[in-house]
């Protein structure tokens, strides 16, 4: 396991959110985390990233408690991009991109050509390159979204956690994002777990799901597997079809509700 | 375009702001030579140099090297660290308009000095400004402390800003009441509350020297981290910055910075609170490179302010802290008026 969750307690103050919740990554693997609004499964990405503090049991990172080693040393091998975070007025797309070296430098060496080629790369493979020196508030939605994985990836770690990527997105630029995601674990094989809203594009893009409901975990496994109807009623209270996916053959959600026949 | 097509551009980037470094450097010499030559006595620059290198006890050379040096290098020391802390101060509270003062600095060294000459009999100069700068270390510690109550993981920008009026405000309402008692306190405190550089002599300039020092390389050091900041806590966090300690290293910076400024020159109106505005433009929003301008910016303002001060109303003198405030003031309605301030 690359990143575990042992019977993991997660609160803020006195409400509690998820307890006693058992979770494993495999390396190399994208994990999806689904469920309805307020499951705790950001709640929980934020734990796997040490973002937020257990009130009980523990977070694993390579088999070692990820509190007991040096947060430098985590954000070597753990990258983590919240939901829809926020950068100060004017600032560059390179200097974004640049500030995911950060945990590398030291306070006296400020820039090394290690530093430069992750930049230079990380903008190359987001296809940043040319939106390099245009400040971050005037590209589009999916460019910025870009320039931030694009952060996480000058970060140079082989474990990406992201909290919604395509939160604010159109659907094409959800795919952009979604496709870029697919192509860093498949370029270099990173392992990637990221919570996601729309389902059908959750089972297109992932290895495996995690559904989520009340801070419990309903069920897990291969995106055939977890989508089914019954799951996405016990989980969602949504009535659905689940059919083949026309393009990928993965599953694919149609909710029932009241509709209009032709 | 490929990795490797990338790279010059970047190279690019670097270069610029060496450049602007270079250029501001090149202002502040400039204000440092008219500060030198230009007063009430009018020295040329060959004198200058003269009194510099080989004095003899001209009139020149006197008024230069007790006078004129000293007064000079106070006011690239002050500005320094009221650029510095004022770049420092908006970073960590992601306000536009904050200044070092919302630390509680200046009404700490306040009541501080009038406090030492009621109660304490403290007479000379030197003496005011030290009991001025350890006022403004406890105010600022006070502040820190009271900002930190209920909050988790060291005191947030609101509590912070909060905290700072809060005891500024009473501490201002105590220094009111004690210079209304005390005749001779009010004298003095008039004298340092307009904000000056002159007439300190090169005793005050190595007093604040270690402190001014000191805050400068908090605030190198804070820089990186500052810039992780920026991003918000949760990014920081995860870039692996420790979120309290950056607060405290630029808390402890800023109040080293304002603190021995405030104590050697009384308030300078709106160094802080413009200057990191006037480099923004130059430097992007990295820190590294934004204190580094502010400073030089806040140098050479505070320099030329006093050399304004010292030719508009002849005989006389005008404090620089009075220039600052009225070449401040409208400078600052005009920046908010063209551009909106920036969203740190």
């Amino acid at each position: 396991m690359r990143l575990q969750a042992a019977a993991v307690k997660l609160g803020y103050g006195d409400r509690t959110i998820v307890d006693g919740l058992d979770l494993g990554v495999e390396p190399g693997t994208v994990t999806t985390i689904i469920g309805p609004n307020g499951c705790g499964k950001s709640t929980l990405l934020r734990a796997l990233g040490r973002l937020l503090k257990p009130q009980g049991g523990e977070v694993l990172l390579d088999g070692k408690r990820i509190d007991r080693i040096p947060t430098r040393e985590v954000a070597k091998v753990l990258g983590v991009l919240p939901q829809a975070p926020t950068a100060p007025e004017g600032l560059t797309v390179a200097d974004l991109v640049a500030r995911g070296r950060h945990p590398h430098q030291t306070w006296y060496r400020q820039w090394s050509s290690d530093d430069e080629s992750a930049v230079a790369e990380a903008l190359a493979m987001t296809g940043l390159a040319d939106l390099a020196e245009r400040p971050l508030d005037e590209l589009s939605g999916g460019q910025r979204q870009r320039a931030w994985i694009s952060m996480a990836l000058a970060q140079g770690t082989d474990l990406l956690l992201l909290d919604e990527p395509t939160t604010f997105l159109d659907l094409a630029h959800q795919v952009e994002v979604l496709e870029l995601v697919r192509q860093l674990h498949h370029a270099a094989g990173r392992t990637i777990v990221m919570v996601l809203h729309d389902l059908n594009l959750a089972a297109r893009y992932a290895d495996r799901l995690v559904a989520m409901r009340d801070g419990r975990v309903i069920s897990a496994g291969a995106p055939h597997e977890v989508l089914t109807e019954e799951l996405l009623r016990e989980v969602f209270e949504l009535d659905a079809k689940v059919i083949p996916d026309p393009v990928a053959g993965t599953p694919l959600v149609v909710p029932i509700g009241t509709h209009r026949r032709s | 375009m490929s990795a490797t097509a990338v790279a010059p551009r970047l190279h690019g980037i670097r270069h610029r702001r060496l450049v602007v470094l270079g250029t501001l450097l090149a202002a502040l010499v400039a204000g440092v030579v008219l500060s030198i030559t230009i007063g009430s006595k009018a020295v040329p620059p060959l004198d200058a140099w003269h009194a510099l290198t080989a004095p003899t006890g001209t009139e020149s050379d006197i008024i230069i090297r007790s006078l004129r040096i000293p007064r000079t290098a106070l006011g690239v020391l002050s500005g320094l660290a009221l650029g510095v802390a004022g770049a420092l101060m908006q970073g960590h509270t992601r306000n536009p308009l904050a200044d070092p003062g919302l630390l509680g600095v200046t009404q700490g060294a306040a009541f501080a000095m009038v406090a030492s000459i009621m109660w304490l009999g403290a007479s000379s100069l030197l003496a005011f400004i030290w009991f001025g700068l350890a006022g403004a270390l406890v105010a600022s510690v006070g502040v820190f402390a009271l900002g930190m109550v209920g909050g988790r993981g060291g005191p947030t920008p609101v509590t912070l800003a909060l905290a700072g009026t809060a005891v500024s405000a009473f501490l201002y309402a105590l220094t009111s009441a004690l210079v209304l008692l005390d005749e001779q306190a009010m004298d003095v405190f008039r004298f340092w509350q307009a904000g000056s550089i002159a007439a300190r002599g090169p005793d005050v300039v190595w007093q604040v020297l270690p402190f001014i020092a000191a805050g400068l390389v908090l605030a190198m050091v804070n820089a990186p981290g500052l810039n992780a900041l920026s991003l918000g806590e949760d990014v920081a966090r995860s870039l692996g910055q420790n979120i309290a300690l950056t607060r405290t290293v630029g808390v402890a910076a800023v109040t080293l910075l304002s603190g021995a400024s405030v104590a050697a020159c009384g308030a300078l109106a709106f160094v802080g609170l413009i200057v990191p505005h006037l480099a923004r433009p130059l430097s992007g929003t990295d820190h590294r490179w934004l204190l580094p301008y502010s400073g030089l910016i806040g140098a050479a303002l505070v320099l030329i302010a006093d050399v304004i001060g010292r030719v508009v109303a002849p005989p006389g003198e005008l404090e620089v802290g009075v220039v600052l405030a009225l070449i401040g003031a409208p400078f600052f309605v005009a920046l908010v008026r063209r551009r909106k301030p920036v969203r740190l």
